[in-house]
């Protein structure tokens, strides 16, 4: 928007359309949304590395806690977390566009009903049933971590399809947009907020769930954590468990950064 | 005059019968509405008239009857396709939030394969079309406009195509009444230029009457009621329905219809502001007047001075005088000129041109001069309308009864058996 001066449109302008100069969108980060999250988590590293350093290891700590060990935990973490997010995306977005559509809204309630069967088992039980049903490994850690995390995609998909104002479906359609037009070009950007606030739901969920993937022999932090409670080492434990929390609020931060930043603009924050 | 670039819409039986729904929302609608006409559904809520409307661009498909426009059977074309060549407007604008004021805009033209540089010249062209600043409003977003501003955009977007027809329904229904004023000289404004075929659903009689060129009043499941020209609807509605539609105060109405440039402007004894007591007795002795109106150093009417004012004279009288209150300008409808004459208490309003420099005066005597020539005029035109009527009516009662006896004639033999 320029400064410069208001050029005249002849008699067409009046007192209306002269109004003052509305505020400017605000932008869409603060500069906080920066600092103050990295900068605790930066501290509480430091606090456990000092402690850590303080600390008389026996070789068992020794072991555990060298950095190629704890490296490869957090590696197998994040690829845990990454991948399952990535398949509840593919999975819950295309499911939940499609339960809207007029032909298939009726099958909606039964698809609800069941991710939310998913949820509400305990993650540990999911994990352990499906272990019954296809053995250990990685690909059972994922799968359970999938079918506890599609719900909050799929329903929140679902709840920002449905919450997109009719008159605005109705209004593109009458200037003749096709259907897949309608529902790329006007449908989801405007349940954007809402998915995204979905997926980083997820995300925080999945990065949960990866702890338990232990239990299945799939690695991750939760290794760690596993380690000090059977080798009784409380320093192996507390590390497990710091890094755990630290890595779920940096995705978490960085879910929030991405929410901000994908937000069409010219939305409302918080619709 | 600007060649009419709209298209003639023809529906004929059109009827709408929702599934499980007893009766039908619309009911063989049968009707034409002429190329480059502005026409005006008006009707209570759920008398169908939004219903009639989305069937012409298919939001809402007919369950039987014909749509064409230009004489082209619209029923059987890709909805999609149609309705690029129909502009759409509706309450509340209807523009995408998460769009700019341009690209909204550029939607349509985009659709229909426009360059880019076509579709860039287009957007600037309509948003001066409807008032707004290019440079300032095409990379704004919605929520950045106030209501009526929002509103303006919505019919830039529906203008976008050139289509032949557009379809509003209740465009100006959400925002307040100044601004809806605002709007409606807007509309018929670039009505004038464009000479488009509109189709108008309001619910408001006089949002009717002041913006159509002819009203179509409906009833329940869509059936006609009136169909005439505002001036006919309002001097002889059709039936009790109509009449009680049109509301108290027909001939109030009708004052809409007419502006200030109608009716004639009379010159007044005028003085400047700091003009003595001698010449101001001069001016009012000029025109027989007994009361002055006084202008600023850019002749705008400022101030009033009464008859006992004037005869007494004195310092400060241009402080003290009664002042201006309201004006009116060519453009005025004579209902805003009666009011204004009204709330004056003077019997008369000051005329003012487009910098606001005086002009004359409309006196309320001017005023009712001419209702009274006027609702004669139209009486005049009922009265020739009723004649018409009565003698179709007299041509089809003897064709019936000339049918009559032609079928007694025809069956002698079965009156004589009785």
């Amino acid at each position: 928007m320029s400064g410069g001066p208001v050029r005249p449109v002849g008699s067409a302008v009046d007192a209306e359309t002269r109004a003052a100069r509305p505020p400017a969108l605000p932008s869409r980060f603060g500069w906080t949304d920066f600092v103050v999250m990295p900068v605790f988590l930066g501290l509480v590293l430091l606090v456990l590395w000092q402690w850590i350093s303080h600390q008389d290891l026996d070789p068992i700590e020794r072991v555990t806690l060298a950095w190629p060990n704890v490296r490869r935990r957090i590696v197998e973490h994040i690829q845990l977390t990454a991948l399952s997010t990535v398949l509840v995306l593919i999975i819950a977005i295309p499911l939940g566009i499609l339960l809207t559509r007029r032909q298939a809204r009726r099958f909606a309630p039964f698809a609800l009903a069941l991710a939310n069967v998913g949820q509400a088992t305990p993650a540990i039980g999911l994990l352990v049933l499906l272990t019954l049903w296809l053995g250990v490994g990685v690909k059972v850690a994922i799968i359970g971590a999938v079918a506890y995390a599609v719900l909050p995609v799929l329903s929140n998909t679902i709840a920002g399809l449905e919450d997109v104002d009719r008159q605005l479906v109705e209004a593109a359609r009458g200037i003749g947009m096709s259907m897949p037009g309608v529902l790329f070009k006007v449908e989801f950007p405007l349940a954007v907020p809402l998915v995204l606030a979905g997926v980083r739901n997820a995300l925080v969920l999945n990065v949960g769930t990866a702890t338990l993937a232990t239990f299945v022999n799939a690695g991750g932090l939760g290794d760690i954590i596993q380690d000090g409670i059977l080798l009784q080492r409380t320093v192996v434990l507390i590390v497990g468990s710091v890094l755990t929390v630290v890595l779920a609020l940096t995705v978490d931060w960085l879910a929030s950064l991405a929410e901000q930043g994908l937000r069409p603009r010219g939305l409302r924050n918080g619709g | 005059m600007a060649d009419v670039t709209g298209a003639t819409i023809r529906l004929e039986e059109l009827t709408k019968h929702f599934p499980g729904q007893k009766i039908a929302a619309v009911d063989r609608v049968t009707l034409e509405i002429p190329a480059g006409q502005l026409v005006v559904f008006v009707g209570p809520s759920g008398s169908g008239k939004t219903t009639t409307m989305k069937m012409i661009n298919r939001l809402i498909e007919p369950t039987s009857g014909l749509i064409s426009i230009d004489d082209r059977d619209v029923t059987h074309l890709d909805p999609v396709k149609l309705r690029r060549k129909i502009g759409y407007a509706i309450q509340n604008s209807g523009l995408f939030p998460h769009m700019t004021v341009g690209q909204n805009i550029a939607l349509v033209p985009r659709m229909l394969g426009w360059s880019r540089s076509r579709v860039s010249t287009r957007v600037d062209e309509l948003l001066e079309t409807v008032g707004l600043d290019s440079v300032e409003f095409r990379n704004r977003y919605p929520r950045q406009l106030s209501g009526g501003q929002q509103q303006r955009v919505g019919v830039a977007r529906a203008l976008a195509g050139d289509p032949p027809v557009l379809l509003m329904d209740e465009p100006f229904g959400a925002v307040d009444p100044i601004t809806r004023g605002h709007l409606q000289d807007e509309l018929i404004r670039i009505q004038h230029e464009l000479h488009k075929t509109i189709v108008f659903v309001t619910h408001d009689f006089d949002e009717a009457v002041k913006l159509g060129d002819k009203i179509v009043v409906l009833r329940e499941q869509s059936h006609i009621a009136q169909y005439d020209t505002p001036e006919a609807i309002l001097t002889n509605p059709a039936d009790e329905f109509v009449a009680g539609f049109v509301g108290a105060g027909a001939a109030l109405k009708r004052l809409t219809l007419s502006r200030v440039r109608d009716v004639e402007v009379k010159p007044f004894a005028t003085a400047g502001m700091r003009d003595d007591i001698a010449t101001i007795r001069r001016a009012a002795r000029e025109y027989g007047a007994d009361e002055v109106l006084l202008l600023d150093e850019r002749r705008r009417p400022t101030r009033w001075l009464r008859r006992e004012e004037v005869r007494r004279g004195g310092a400060g009288l241009a402080v003290t005088a009664h002042e201006v209150g309201d004006t009116v300008t060519r453009d005025a409808t004579l209902r805003d000129a009666l009011d204004a004459i009204l709330t004056e208490g003077g019997g008369k309003v000051a005329v003012t041109g487009p910098r606001g420099e005086y002009i004359g005066v409309v006196s309320i005597e001017t005023l009712m001069g001419s209702i009274q020539e006027m609702l004669e005029a139209d009486r005049e035109a009922a009265r020739e309308h009723l004649d018409e009527l009565e003698a179709q009516r007299e041509v089809q009662r003897v064709e019936e009864q000339e049918r009559a006896g032609h079928e007694d004639g025809a069956h002698p033999a079965e009156s004589d058996q009785r």
